[in-house]
């Protein structure tokens, strides 16, 4: 049951984009199209479970028994860099057209506040080896969440007329402020 | 216009012609995250600012040294390293800011405008010119980030640096110190800048317009004259 509510509470009560604006930088590049967005949100799912892994492992192995805990900000990013660099070579070898359509956005997981928030929030937040696998898990969830949405709301945006000086960023911020919103009638609903 | 190449120009364009978040739009997660009041705005920025000015420093002078192939984790690690620094000396000296900076803090690693100048500018430049690249770009941060959060502790608790400024019966806006507040704000001020970059574009366009009509005019007269 606990379990349940940390995944409910990452993925949509904290959502890590709306609430702790985590990973805005994908949120905003590459919610242009549902699918290419969608995409993004699966792939960012993918590193963020094992990031919630491996940085679990090696905090709790690794530098807090050897009192080296203030190694971990430099030792998460190398975790998270090479993790997006393998992660990068297997979709390469799997599916050339994903490849494509996630393009540069795909090296950028690595410099995806998300990702490292989520290493940081982890050991925050002193989750067991169990919490920490669907904290990470509902964390990606929520993060597709959030794109996937944006997306749908963006290609709709596109019609409409909006003023020349919104156009792009502006309407796009302003666009996941009312997300925002919307995202807080959950607020209260699960409490951790 | 001042003369792009001299060092003060390095200094002065991170202000508003480089400005990483209003013209660049670089940083966004903690300019939204942390400025619910202006003086958190303010020690974001001045802790970012530390890191981005010693980790350019050191990339600058390093530069030469470091094989193409592995700069970008070098530039990470460098980076980690001074975050980590300013973290424990933020813990240790101003233990309530460094609570309600929180993870963000941390997070200046991933911090896309520190990388960005690394790779953009301090592997290419001097040391002299890329702390004051860094410093400017700090100063824009700085700028943006204060700007941004006077605006929402103003609508937000009637205060700017914990002063009142709007009068008691002035009810507050819960929902700007609240992230959807955030997102509209920063949408806002960016379309502001938008429009203003937009009126002076077509100011310019209209000049250009006006010089090539005069000069066909003079070309008209001019020939007539010589028939």
């Amino acid at each position: 049951m606990e379990l349940i509510l940390i995944f409910l509470s990452a993925a949509i009560v904290n959502n890590f984009v709306l609430s702790y604006f985590l990973g805005i930088c994908p949120f905003i590049g590459v919610s242009n199209k549902i699918s290419s967005a969608f995409s993004m949100g699966m792939a960012t799912t993918f590193v963020m479970s094992i990031t919630a892994i491996v940085s679990w492992l090696i905090y709790n192995e690794i530098l807090l028994p050897n009192n080296l805990d203030f190694l971990q900000y430099v030792s998460f990013i190398l975790v998270i860099a090479s993790l997006v660099q393998f992660v990068e070579m297997v979709i390469k070898k799997v599916s050339q057209p994903l490849y494509r359509a996630l393009g540069i956005f795909l090296p950028l997981i690595t410099t995806n506040c998300a990702i490292l928030g989520l290493a940081l929030f982890i050991v925050l937040k002193n989750y067991s080896f169990l919490d920490s696998i669907f904290f990470g898990l509902g964390a990606g969830v929520g993060f597709t969440i959030a794109i996937t949405l944006m997306a749908g709301i963006r290609e709709e945006l596109d019609l409409a007329d909006v003023p020349p000086s919104m156009k792009g960023v502006p309407i796009t911020l302003i666009t996941a402020g009312l997300l925002a919103l919307a995202f807080m009638g959950f607020a209260g609903m699960i409490t951790i | 216009m001042a003369n792009k190449n001299t060092l003060s120009y390095e200094f002065v364009k991170g202000l508003w012609d480089q400005n990483p978040i209003l013209k660049q739009v670089l940083g966004t997660c903690p300019t939204l995250a942390v400025t619910v009041s202006a003086l958190n705005g303010i020690a974001m920025a001045l802790a970012t600012t530390f890191v981005l000015t010693f980790s350019s420093l050191i990339i600058s002078i390093v530069r030469k040294i470091i094989p193409n192939q592995v700069r970008i984790a070098s530039y990470i690690v460098i980076i980690a390293t001074f975050v980590t620094i300013v973290d424990y000396v933020m813990k240790a000296a101003f233990p309530d800011l460094s609570k309600a900076l929180g993870p963000y803090i941390p997070l200046i690693v991933v911090n896309c405008i520190i990388l960005g100048r690394a790779e953009a500018f301090a592997s290419k430049n001097s040391p002299i010119r890329s702390v004051l690249d860094a410093l400017g770009m700090g100063a824009g941060f700085l700028l943006a980030l204060f700007i941004l959060g006077s605006i929402r502790e103003l609508l937000g608790s009637r205060t700017i640096l914990g002063y009142q400024i709007l009068p008691d019966f002035y009810t507050p806006w819960l929902v700007m110190i609240l992230p959807a507040g955030a997102f509209i704000t920063l949408g806002l001020l960016f379309g502001l800048v938008n429009l203003y970059n937009l009126s002076k574009e077509s100011k310019k366009k209209s000049e250009i317009i006006k010089q090539y009509l005069e000069q066909n005019q003079q070309d008209k007269i001019n020939l007539a004259e010589e028939n």
